[in-house]
């Protein structure tokens, strides 16, 4: 097991450099840099830049260094002093802007990978056992319709009907009068008012997802023999199930921690926007509108690395859950 | 004499043995399905009595295994008890198990309390994700009265009772440490755990070699001699219902049509099925031998020195470690031959099979082919020749259900070798296919039909049919009758025996049944552990081996005749 796990680590080393060197060639894909854009715009409004503060600025942020030059800065920055640079679009540090955006996005993911599977482990053990059943299609219907409609629509909905009936402060995580304040327990409780419509938005699609996979699987093993023998050892229904069939089936639940937090940050991106979300997709997208590239740098090599912790921590589990991993 | 024996048991058996354990009456059973009602068990009734084996036989489909799992209310849902009674006696009166609802805590109680079940796949029948151990103790703490620690001292103790070595350790291992033996001892441990008052074994040892077989079956027979118990053993293997059986009931389409003591099936049989049936099983041992062909001239194929490793290397390419399946092997085919293969399974015969056809390249060693174009060595050959090579050259397989495509119609699984060799036209290759077809006794309107629509001897025969396309010399046959029911298994092989006889084709026959080898083929080659072991005429190993390894193996296989039962009695081998 600890052989294993030293593997794992060892391995992410790589992974890693691999990710930092995708994400910085990413940024610099387009063509310009950031002061073309700003260039640009400030063009657009009818300002003029002194061409030697352009070339002043060239040369402090190095934008006319080799390629692999500039990446090495940037890595070793991040690497050897906590520094990812300067957002040239905030004026700020980007390490200043970036930890608030992390929390918020880890937070917003966890509260909906909790919900998605409080909500379809039982729904899907239902659907399994009693497969055909009304109760199973009624679900199956539900997490359809979860699948189905866009979540920026589901969103919209819950938003109104949020503010109709509830008469609540709407987008966002906090209240107007809560943010930036410190934490109290009215605090909690007001981020609890306004959480869940996030979470059920962005939870929805994947709990249908996982009633699905678990039906499927579990369906699967509730025909194997040792489910039979389980039975013949005059075990309750209810204990041949859950000791059974459904401790196999669970694999798909645990590897869900892997996916969850890509899909989180780049699939809901337009969901974190209309709800006025403080996560990280927003942020991320303006920055790359704007070439604002140690931002997007930044947060591109984050997620990669919070995926890549989020899929050794699945692994982990997996390989506690089922010791066929553990000795392969 | 006879009946001096017959009677000394019913003078000292205690008068318990007369009372029956478990009583079945006309019990039916139906299968609710979409479309229809089928009537999968029929008005079928037995007995069980303390210490004493009934074998329910039959082929597949003939509702043996449900009529068990009955007894134990362990049936699917879309089946359904349609009449009679399962009565089981003990000293708290008689218990009605068929009226008892099949979640009942009553019938809890009685599953793996009174009644244990074992089954036929030893790979699944237990969770892979849970110890051995937690499984056992599980059945224990369910129905005897014991601590978790009392538990786990106990099933230590059933793992040694069922001779599975260092017991401690194994009862932490996870089900994919053992072997398929031993995960069918851990099993009968777990059945045995809570000392039953009946055994259910659904087909045992089906999935396990012949040596294997016999060492379960012993251990089966032992605790059922300590412990007194009843056991309804479900095979289709009459040899082994030869070896163990008190009574035998003989199913057939969801009917019970004969039973009795084992001596009287086996010696009078009154129902045609069941003379049918043992004549398919006896006939394989005392047929008429084939006629060995002249070996004076030149060998189709000559194997030398036959050796395939499988290992891992290190980074800097060094052997770390190296498992040879099959270790110097030589073996030579004359034309119009049928060589056998035997030996039990993980013995190297499918490996060599595959080598000679090069599907596996082989790691050291030569095969020389004389074919039309004089000798060749395969082991050379490039693209062109070794197709021609692989086209006289042919395998059939042992599963019918997994190796015919099911998307594909039989018309265009048998022409899809004369597609890929070519120039063939449509309506020959419709032509072709319809003479195949009747040389392997299938109708000719078979052709449009989709694999799913035949029996597993029908679909061998396709099999057949498509090895035949491409005109070969050679058919590598790897457990090709394996899959098969007694009765069809018999049919396929005079097929194989009258195609060799029209086509002039030579068979390199690789099972484990001796009995079929020692019918079909002239020599067999016994393979241990990669390594052929002993070489000769097939009525010669069958019966007189010379090895002490053969001795073990032939010894260990179940006589189809209950006076002579050998398997118990069997040689062993250690090595």
């Amino acid at each position: 097991m600890w052989g294993y796990f030293l593997k794992r680590i060892l391995l992410m080393v790589p992974t890693m450099f691999g990710i930092s060197v995708i994400s910085f060639f990413i940024i610099q894909l387009p063509p310009g840099d950031y002061l073309t854009s700003l260039l640009a715009s400030m063009a657009d409004s009818g300002q003029t830049v002194d061409p030697a503060e352009l070339a002043r600025m060239r040369a402090t942020y190095g934008l006319d260094d080799p390629m692999a030059l500039q990446y090495f800065k940037w890595i070793s920055g991040i690497v050897l002093r906590g520094d990812f640079g300067y957002s040239f679009e905030w004026g700020r540090p980007v390490s200043e802007l970036i930890w608030d955006r992390m929390g918020a996005t880890l937070s917003v993911s966890m509260a909906a990978l909790v919900f998605v599977w409080a909500v379809s482990l039982p729904i899907g053990i239902y659907s399994a056992v009693r497969r055909h059943s009304i109760g199973d299609h009624v679900a199956t219907f539900f997490g359809f319709l979860g699948l189905a409609i866009p979540n920026f629509i589901l969103a919209l909905t819950l938003m109104y009907i949020s503010y109709k009936y509830f008469g609540q402060s709407v987008g966002g995580l906090f209240s107007p009068e809560y943010v930036g304040a410190d934490w109290s327990w009215g605090r909690v409780w007001d981020l609890m008012k306004h959480l869940w419509i996030p979470v059920i938005v962005i939870g929805t699609s994947g709990t249908a997802a996982l009633i699905r996979i678990l039906r499927a699987n579990l369906t699967d093993e509730l025909s194997k023999p040792y489910v039979v023998t389980a039975r013949a050892k005059g075990l309750s229904e209810y204990k041949v199930i859950m000791r059974y069939p459904v401790r196999i089936a669970l694999n798909p639940f645990v590897s869900a921690i892997g996916w969850v937090l890509p899909q989180l940050i780049s699939g809901v991106t337009i969901t974190a926007i209309v709800l006025n979300l403080p996560t990280a997709g927003p942020l991320l997208l303006r920055a790359l509108v704007s070439q604002d590239m140690y931002l997007a740098g930044s947060f591109i090599l984050l997620m990669g690395v919070l995926t890549l912790i989020g899929m050794l921590v699945s692994d982990l589990l997996l390989a506690l859950l089922d010791p066929r991993i553990r000795f392969t | 004499m006879t009946q001096l024996e017959m009677a000394q048991p019913e003078m000292t058996q205690p008068d318990r043995a007369q009372e029956p354990v478990l009583t079945v009456r006309n019990l039916s059973l139906d299968f609710h399905l979409r479309t229809h009602i089928l009537h999968a068990v029929r008005e079928v009734s037995f007995d069980l009595y303390p210490g004493k084996t009934l074998c329910l036989v039959g082929e597949s489909g003939s509702g043996k295994s449900v009529t068990a799992r009955a007894l134990l209310r362990l049936i699917d849902a879309q089946a359904k008890v349609s009449g009679g009674e399962i009565t089981l006696h003990g000293p708290k009166g008689p218990l009605h198990l068929h009226a008892l609802a099949s979640n009942s805590r009553e019938i809890r109680a009685v599953r793996g309390g009174r009644i244990g079940l074992i089954f036929q796949e030893p790979m699944s029948s237990l969770s892979p994700v849970r110890t051995i151990g937690t499984q056992i103790v599980e059945a224990l703490l369910l129905h005897r009265k014991m601590t978790k620690a009392e538990a786990k001292a106990e099933t230590v103790n059933l793992l040694r009772q069922v001779e599975i070595a260092q017991p401690e350790h194994m009862a932490d291992r996870y089900t994919f440490e053992f072997s398929g033996g031993m995960r069918q001892r851990a099993m009968i441990a777990m059945a045995l755990a809570c000392d039953p008052d009946i055994l259910i074994a659904d087909e045992p040892t089906t999935a396990l070699d012949v040596t294997t077989q016999a060492e379960i079956m012993d251990l089966i027979a032992r605790l059922q001699a300590e412990r007194g118990m009843a056991m309804l053993m479900i095979t289709h293997d009459l040899g082994l219902v030869a070896e163990v059986a008190d009574h035998v009931a003989v199913m057939r389409w969801g009917k019970i049509v004969e039973q009795g003591p084992v001596d009287d099936i086996f010696h009078s049989a009154q129902h045609p099925y069941t003379k049918a049936l043992l004549a398919a099983t006896v006939r394989l041992d005392t047929a008429v031998k084939r006629i060995a062909p002249n070996r004076a001239g030149q060998p189709l194929l000559q194997a030398r020195g036959l050796t395939k490793g499988f290992g891992a290397t290190n980074w800097r390419g060094k052997k770390t470690y190296e498992i040879k399946a099959v270790d110097d092997v030589s073996l030579d085919l004359w034309p119009g031959e049928n060589l056998g293969i035997v030996g039990e399974s993980g013995s190297g015969k499918t490996t060599l099979g595959r080598m000679l056809l090069r599907i596996v390249e082989p790691s050291e060693g030569s095969i020389l082919w004389h074919g039309d174009e004089g000798a060749e060595e395969v082991t050379q050959m490039q693209r062109p020749d070794l197709a021609r090579y692989r086209s006289a050259v042919r395998l059939v397989f042992q599963d019918p259900f997994a190796s015919l495509n099911p998307r594909m119609t039989v018309k265009q699984v048998i022409a899809d070798p004369l597609v890929v060799a070519g120039g063939m036209s449509d309506a020959a290759l419709d032509t072709r296919v319809a003479e195949l077809l009747e040389l392997v006794g299938l109708e000719q309107s078979a052709m449009e039909r989709y694999p799913h629509a035949f029996s597993g001897g029908q679909r061998q025969r396709i099999s057949i049919a498509r090895a035949l396309a491409l005109n070969p010399r050679v058919i590598i046959a790897d457990e090709a009758t394996s899959a098969l029911d007694v009765s069809i298994r018999a049919q396929v092989l005079d097929l194989l025996l009258d195609l060799q006889k029209r086509l002039d084709l030579s068979f390199i026959f690789i099972a484990h049944d001796i009995s079929v080898v020692r019918y079909f083929c002239d020599r067999v080659a016994v393979m241990h552990q990669g390594r052929i072991v002993e070489t000769g005429p097939a009525e010669q190993v069958c019966t007189a081996p010379a090895e002490p390894y053969t001795q073990s193996l032939i010894s260990a296989v179940p006589n189809p005749d209950p006076r002579d039962r050998r398997m118990l009695h069997r040689t062993r081998f250690n090595a």
